[in-house]
């Protein structure tokens, strides 16, 4: 039996009155853990009770200790009626069960109820003691962290990477029961949270199983989401990165021994197959012939003339694809090649991975589709059907290819009856897959259920070699009810399709591994959406283990290191079989290598990468209406939807990187959300210019037909482009390097020709292509060429041709620039910005839209939420005006249409200052802290000494005062930063307290809580109010109040600035129901989730205080749904959160250990003089 | 079209100073959003007017929220709803504990009742501070009445340590409560002319004077009520004025002192045995509780008034009043120096204070 845990129940404070006539509560606890209870004594007549219980112990197993919550209830009571409960709390054991984390959870908890909201507060021990279990065939995964951080966390080195895993476990919602019809809300609700802190325990155990199967000690990037799907259940989903982590005093060293999993292998020979395969060049060459129109995406609406698909089609399509021989011949039906067509210029989510891409070397270099690829190369039309159903449908797997856009949902919408055939035709897949890989791979066993994935998205330098470009996949599925619980069968199968499509496309683009890959749903009733996107990427095959170096030998280019700072930029696929149309050129840096025109990721900016001025945030937003449908035909309408709003989401993206001068995009998310009557896209972005990348042209505008609108009318909104440009260069003081700008080498040839050609389609003409993959049989002489076509100044056209096209470019220039003072982007990094000031405020902001109007046009509904958006950014840039200068960091938006007429926003973000006059000079100023640094350590004892000895030479006089800067409360940190002067007075308590938790845990912080104790003691009673205030005055002197809470740092980021962590405390999951039958007195919807997001941040910091932490980090709201009924007065709310519990420190106290003991000493004393 | 839910939540709690200002003073969402459109924040980044609405609802919001914890302000510090730094937090508790002295000046005195309070709304007409000020003015008072009532111990440190105000503050909301425990009468015409400030300067001086408190702050008593004891030995003083030698005795030595130094003294010495005999007749019938709460109104009528038609300077008060009480110490029959001076002292500061226009 490998676990005691302890709880002891100390004290209550502020609790609510319970009886009326007494205004006064007699409260006691439940303290509950799986099916043990046990019950504090009545503490009687008391808002502030002190039970001071004795240790209530539980024996149980490490698996229950994984799964279950500590579960505390405070009651009323009630002698002649039933008990009434006041409120709860449960707490999370999993940190207490590694040795490296918290060793003992104790502080103030909220007391929660989910129809009252917070009454009250409950003090807490609790321990657990661990005995070490060595049975291999345990069911416990304790001991493995986790870390919600997608970098390797900061006191860790990586030493081994062993790769992608992902669980999920699904149930019954407590909330869609029969019981639910007759227990009290507040029972459903607390049932439900119950049973989603059960699933994600079981889950995060499960998950932890797997890593150790691997060999692996932490999951890193773990990224957990709920899937409320209603009627058909509850899922509870998980994936992250297996490593192994070693604990380290600072920074990380992944050079040394890092590895990656082998699974990462076979993916990478594939990448090379594609080269090899003498039929795609033909197979695209055909592509550009049939691609005429110039205007592909006008051409859309005629594309989707074609009758929808009567339900039954798609399903018996289904089943004759399940035969991949067979699987190409039903395309060749003469209308879906017609609507397929147009298909072939939509890029799902990047220019980088054109759809066409997706068939070709998916089904070339991994031969699933295996013996129908010669007969695609036949046929035109074929082959272009292909490309089509595989964005279309965005489900799936080669074989599915050739299911028809309606069938993406058919295979879904029938899961439910035919998940059996799903299955068994994946396992063909993946069989065939396997085979393929077999021979090719030396007979490396491979589980097909691993992916090489990773949800990491900063890096250890040097770990990423190349960077291919977006991958993502979506699939429209229709929910059934789950029937046994055990086996999440579809829901796994679902997600399966979903990354054996993202693999398939990370190997189109030559890549082996997908980096900074994530997943996500939206659900509407019953059709769900589900979609994952990563960064396909080539990572160093240094850090891999033996085995899969194969790979380093094929590609020559692994023979010469890339410079670091451009290195990421390098083409990973062939430049001769290009899987998509781009536009290369040598890279701007080292000339060696071949780079994209512009490049869109889902990661970070590597730190070493070289850019140009600042970043900026990136959106595209943009609204769909579809028609209200039921079942399959709803389905079937949105899968129909899916590609056209990815291509449009993408030209947005493209049009405003333009607008901005910039050529790449980090951290890109697009999130689509369904609901009754409207899709809604938004993608954002964080757009950066990197100098490795050829400049971007700028727009032009053309109108269509020259009659059809003044050419003043064109020029004059020309000239507002041209200004908004050249005022965002400025802005963004956007200033490459002019390096290269006359290299005769790179420019020589600038073919004039190809700039017309380019003319009229957003995205490089199909013609370029074709030119390129011709080039193949040519020498390599002409190829640079080809690189010329970038060379034309305005790549970028846009044409004007109704009034939507002018309205599309009004929209374009209406995002407005941030304040100056401001900056902005969705990233861990800022790009030029890095010299951070303490300032940090985390935010939650929620709006809701109601379109009153029920007849709205696409246009209006994007005008709409576009404002939407605008406004929000626009709200914040307000609201933290008295912290410019400062950037918004990881601003996270999320959308969601919860009612038929509503559009929901939800905006996480960090709000950080800056150091103004250093930004120019951070390159500078960097050594000169470090230096400053070392000296104040080096100084520490000699500084009396000099003291009188004034003689001593300037740099060290310059030294000292900035060490006397630093260590002290400096006026010029002080004016820096107003907030962090507060912030800097606290410091040093908190270090002492920090200090003291972390070398001697339980000391100092005793004697703090038992002041506290003392405290509210003394308020209890009443009687001695004075001596209280006394006490406190005694103690406080200077600092008001003398607080007893901890100030608890948040940030979805995964570091503090000016702070270093000191150490990981656990993850931080929770989460919370609320419910109101009394809106309207709660203050309206707004006052009512106004408090409930106050409470939430409230309970996350007293959990992270009570485990001896001051900061939360890599902090993500996930989950925010918001209901009403304004009419029955009710509203209810989810809300998930996690982040990672830290202890961090300030960078410039942690060197000064004496000054440190000193204020250990007067605190300690001070502390006592208040005991 | 409309925006139906709009909420912005930090970590640590925003709060513009501004905003809270016309929170407290009262202002509707949208006159606020005037107030402040007015006052050019809109420049500063150039916010529209949506944006600045949907900050002003926020903060109202969050206002409102920390209310609850405002009353009892020791629970702000270590309540976990929301992360405020100490510095805001002393912002926070004295700004809602401040006042108008145009509004206290309508309820000093007082009984804060539930009577009073239905009169605010005349007094906010009246004064034309907002109702919504009004009430919560009212209720601070209420408030600390009711918990510095019950408490041992000086006054003003214990509203300070309570509510944990500033000294001035504190000293304010002791006057305020003192007023209040004693129903002093400040109401009346003739009283209108003295603002707030001079009578929370007398209660200062009641209070560490008159009370038990004064004498020996060890003693568990309240601090609120005055010194009975002392209040009966006040009817000692009486002599001074019975007695006709000693009153005679009393002026030409007074007299003697002020000759030549004071352009009224003819007027002086005129008045001299009317004065006294209202000084001292205020002093004997203190020990009514009706006359404690005419204690004022007395002072005016006995003696300001006549002082100021016989168009007594400051100078002249100040110099009338000091001989006036030390000329007592110097009478070989009066016996009652201590209580004499703990009398006069405050008597005479009182009326320093309230002798102007």
């Amino acid at each position: 039996m490998p676990g005691k845990l302890k709880a002891k129940i100390v004290a209550g404070r502020h609790l609510p009155v319970m009886d009326r006539a007494s205004d006064l509560t007699d409260a006691f606890v439940e303290v509950k853990f799986g099916n043990t209870t046990f019950k504090t004594d009545v503490c009687p007549k008391s808002l502030n009770p002190q039970w001071n219980s004795e240790w209530f112990k539980f024996e149980v197993d490490d698996e229950d200790l994984q799964d279950e919550p500590l579960q505390i209830t405070v009651l009323d009571h009630d002698t002649y009626s039933a008990n009434d409960a006041i409120g709860k709390v449960y707490i999370d054991i999993d940190p207490l069960l590694y040795s490296e984390a918290a060793s003992v959870i104790s502080g103030w908890f909220p007391i929660y109820d989910t129809i009252h909201g917070i009454r009250g507060e409950i003090n807490v021990i609790v321990k657990v003691e661990l005995f070490n279990d060595l049975n291999r065939f345990r069911q416990s995964s304790c001991g493995v962290k986790f870390f919600c951080t997608t970098c390797i966390p900061q006191c860790y080195r990586a030493t081994l990477v062993h790769g992608f895993v992902e669980e999920l476990v699904v149930n019954e919602d407590p909330e869609y029961q029969w019981i639910d019809r007759i227990r009290t809300p507040r029972a459903s609700n607390e049932a439900r949270q119950r049973l989603i802190s059960l699933m994600s325990g079981e889950l995060q155990r499960k998950i932890g199983l797997k890593v150790l199967e691997m060999g692996g000690n932490a999951v890193v990037g773990y990224l957990q989401c709920f899937d409320l799907e209603g009627e058909s259940g509850l899922v509870v989903r998980a994936i992250g990165t297996a490593c192994t982590l070693d604990k380290l005093s600072s920074g990380s060293a992944p050079n040394t021994n890092t590895h990656m999993h082998p699974n990462t292998a076979p993916a990478s020979n594939a990448c090379n197959s594609p080269s090899k395969d003498g039929k795609e060049p033909v197979f695209v060459e055909d592509l550009p012939s049939s691609s005429g129109p110039p205007t592909p995406f006008r051409a859309l609406p005629t594309s989707s003339s074609p009758p929808p698909f009567s339900p039954s089609k798609p399903c018996s399509r289904q089943s004759s694809s399940s035969d991949t021989d067979l699987s190409l011949t039903p395309k060749t039906e003469e209308p879906h090649s017609v609507r397929c067509r147009p298909g072939i210029f939509l890029c799902p989510s990047s220019p980088i991975l054109s759809t066409d891409t997706l068939s070709l070397p998916g089904s070339g270099s991994v031969g699933c589709g295996r013996g129908s690829n010669p007969r695609a190369t036949t046929s035109a039309p074929l082959s272009s059907i292909q490309s089509d159903s595989a964005l279309l449908r965005k489900s799936v797997s080669f074989t599915e290819d050739l299911l028809l856009a309606a069938s993406g949902m058919g295979s879904g919408g029938s899961a439910g009856k035919e998940a059996g055939p799903l299955r068994t035709l994946l396992r063909q897949q993946t069989q065939t897959a396997l085979e393929q890989r077999g021979a090719s791979s030396s007979g490396l066993l491979l589980n097909a259920r691993e992916f090489p994935f990773f949800t990491l998205t900063s890096f250890p330098p040097g770990f990423l070699l190349h960077v291919g470009g977006v991958v993502s996949a979506r699939s429209v599925k229709l929910l059934d009810r789950i029937h046994n619980p055990d086996e999440p069968e579809t829901r796994d199968a679902w997600w399966e399709e979903i990354r054996q499509e993202i693999k398939s496309h990370a190997r189109a683009l030559g890549c082996h591994a997908v980096v900074g890959y994530s997943e996500s749903t939206s659900i509407c009733e019953e059709v769900c959406i589900l979609s994952a996107s990563g960064t396909a990427a080539i990572l160093n095959p240094r850090y891999m283990r033996e085995g899969c170096l194969d790979i380093g030998c094929t590609d020559h280019r692994f023979e010469e290191p890339s410079p670091p700072n451009c290195g990421f930029c390098h083409i990973p696929y062939d430049e001769l079989n290009m899987p998509f149309p781009a536009q290369l050129t040598y890279c701007y840096h080292c000339r060696r290598q071949k780079v994209p025109d512009v490049l869109f990721t889902t990661i970070d900016l590597p730190s070493e990468a070289a850019v140009a001025g600042k970043g900026c945030l990136i959106q595209a937003r943009l609204c769909r209406l579809k028609k209200k449908a039921q079942g399959e035909a709803n389905a079937t309408a949105i899968s129909n939807l899916l590609p056209f709003m990815e291509y449009e989401l993408h030209t947005q993206l493209m049009n405003k990187l333009k607008l901005r001068s910039m050529n790449a995009l980090f951290g890109l998310h697009i999130q689509i959300s369904v609901g009754e009557n409207m899709l809604l896209g938004l993608a954002s972005a964080t757009g950066v210019y990197l100098t490795a990348l050829p400049a971007p042209g700028g727009i032009q505008i053309a109108g269509k037909t020259p009659g059809d609108l003044s050419s003043e009318h064109i020029s004059s909104i020309q000239k507002r482009i041209n200004d908004t440009i050249a005022v965002n260069k400025e802005l963004y003081q956007i200033n490459p390097p002019k390096l290269f700008a006359l290299d005769p080498e790179v420019f020589c040839g600038i073919n004039m020709e190809l700039a017309e050609e380019g003319v009229g389609s957003p995205i490089p003409e199909p013609r370029h292509r074709s030119r390129l993959f011709r080039s193949h049989s040519e020498s390599s002489d002409e190829l640079s060429e080809l690189d010329l076509s970038h060379g034309k100044k305005d790549a970028f056209v846009l044409e004007i041709d109704d009034t939507d096209a002018v309205e599309d470019i009004h929209s374009l220039l209406i995002d407005a620039p941030p304040p100056t003072g401001f900056y902005s982007c969705n990233t861990e990094n800022m790009p030029g910005i890095s010299n951070w000031t303490s300032g940090v405020q985390m935010f939650t902001s929620v709006r809701v839209l109601r379109l009153s109007n029920a007849n709205l046009t696409n246009q209006g509904l994007n005008k709409i939420f576009t404002d939407l958006c605008e406004n929000l950014l626009k709200s914040f840039y307000f609201k933290l005006r008295s912290m410019i200068p400062c950037c918004l960091c990881h601003l996270n938006f999320t959308v969601a249409v919860p009612e038929e007429e509503l559009i929901q926003v939800t905006v996480t973000a960090v709000a950080m200052t800056y150091d103004k006059e250093q930004t120019q000079e951070k390159t500078a100023e960097k050594p000169v802290n470090k230096g400053s640094l070392e000296a104040e350590e080096q100084l520490q004892f000699p500084l009396e000494l000099c003291a009188d000895s004034s003689s001593s030479n300037i740099q060290t006089a310059s030294k000292i005062s900035g060490v006397g800067e630093s260590t002290n409360m400096s006026p010029r940190a002080a004016s820096v930063d107003y907030g962090s002067f507060a912030d800097r007075c606290s410091t040093w308590l908190e270090l002492l307290r920090l200090k003291a938790h972390t070398i001697r845990r339980g000391s100092v912080k005793t004697s703090r809580r038992t002041q506290s104790l003392a405290h509210s003691v003394s308020s209890l009673e009443r009687c001695s109010p004075l001596q209280e205030g006394r006490s406190r005055s005694l103690r406080s002197s200077r600092s008001f109040g003398g607080s007893s809470v901890t100030v608890v740092k948040m940030t979805p980021l995964s570091f503090l600035p000016g702070t270093r962590i000191i150490k990981y405390l656990g993850i931080i999951n929770m989460f919370f129901i609320r419910e109101t039958t009394s809106l309207r007195e709660e203050g309206g919807v707004s006052g009512f989730l106004h408090s409930f997001i106050a409470e939430v941040f409230a309970m996350v910091r007293a959990h992270v205080a009570a485990l001896g932490g001051n900061a939360v980090v890599s902090y993500s709201m996930k989950e925010c749904v918001f209901m009403e009924n304004p009419n029955k007065n009710q509203a209810q709310c989810l809300i998930n959160v996690s982040g990672d519990a830290v202890i961090c420190i300030s960078e410039t106290d942690q060197e000064s250990s004496a000054s440190t003991a000193n204020t250990g000493q007067t605190g300690g004393s001070e502390t006592d003089g208040a005991t | 079209m409309s925006v139906e839910l709009d909420v912005f939540v930090g970590n640590t709690t925003i709060m513009d100073e501004e905003v809270y200002q016309l929170w407290l003073d009262g202002y509707t969402v949208n006159d606020a959003v005037k107030v402040r459109m007015e006052g050019g924040v809109m420049d500063e980044c150039e916010a529209s007017k949506d944006v600045l609405l949907s900050d002003t609802m926020d903060q109202y919001r969050t206002f409102q929220m920390c209310e609850r914890l405002l009353h009892s302000p020791a629970k702000l510090a270590n309540q976990l709803l929301f992360q405020i730094p100490p510095h805001r937090q002393i912002m926070l508790i004295e700004r809602y504990y401040a006042f108008d002295d145009t509004f206290v000046r309508e309820v000093l005195g007082k009984k804060l009742s539930k009577g009073t309070k239905k009169d605010l709304d005349d007094i906010s007409a009246k004064t034309s501070v907002t109702l919504k000020s009004c009430r919560r003015q009212f209720d601070n008072f209420k408030r600390v009445f009711k918990v510095v009532e019950e408490l041992k111990g000086p006054l003003v440190e214990n509203i300070r340590q309570h509510f944990l105000l500033s000294d001035k503050l504190a000293r304010d909301y002791a006057a305020i409560v003192f007023f209040a425990n004693n129903r002093f009468e400040t109401g009346k015409r003739k009283l209108q002319y003295l603002s707030f400030q001079d009578f929370a300067f007398c209660a200062g001086q009641l209070i560490s004077n008159w009370t038990v408190g004064a004498v020996d702050n060890m003693v568990e008593d309240m601090d609120v009520d005055l010194d009975k004891e002392f209040l009966q030995e006040l009817k000692e003083l009486k002599i001074l004025i019975t007695d006709k030698d000693l009153l005679d005795q009393h002026k030409s030595l007074v007299c003697t002192a002020l000759r030549g130094k004071t352009k009224v003294f003819i007027e002086m010495e005129g008045s001299f045995k009317n004065l006294s005999r209202g000084l001292i007749n205020i002093a004997a019938k203190l020990t009514n509780t009706k006359d404690v709460r005419d204690f004022f109104i007395d002072l005016v009528e006995k003696f300001i008034e006549p002082c100021r038609s016989d168009r007594w300077s400051a100078a002249d008060m100040k110099l009338y009043l000091t001989h006036y009480t030390n000329s007592a110490h110097i009478l070989d029959t009066f016996k009652h120096q201590v209580v004499w001076d703990r009398y006069m002292g405050v008597v005479k500061s009182c009326i320093f204070k309230m002798y102007h226009d």
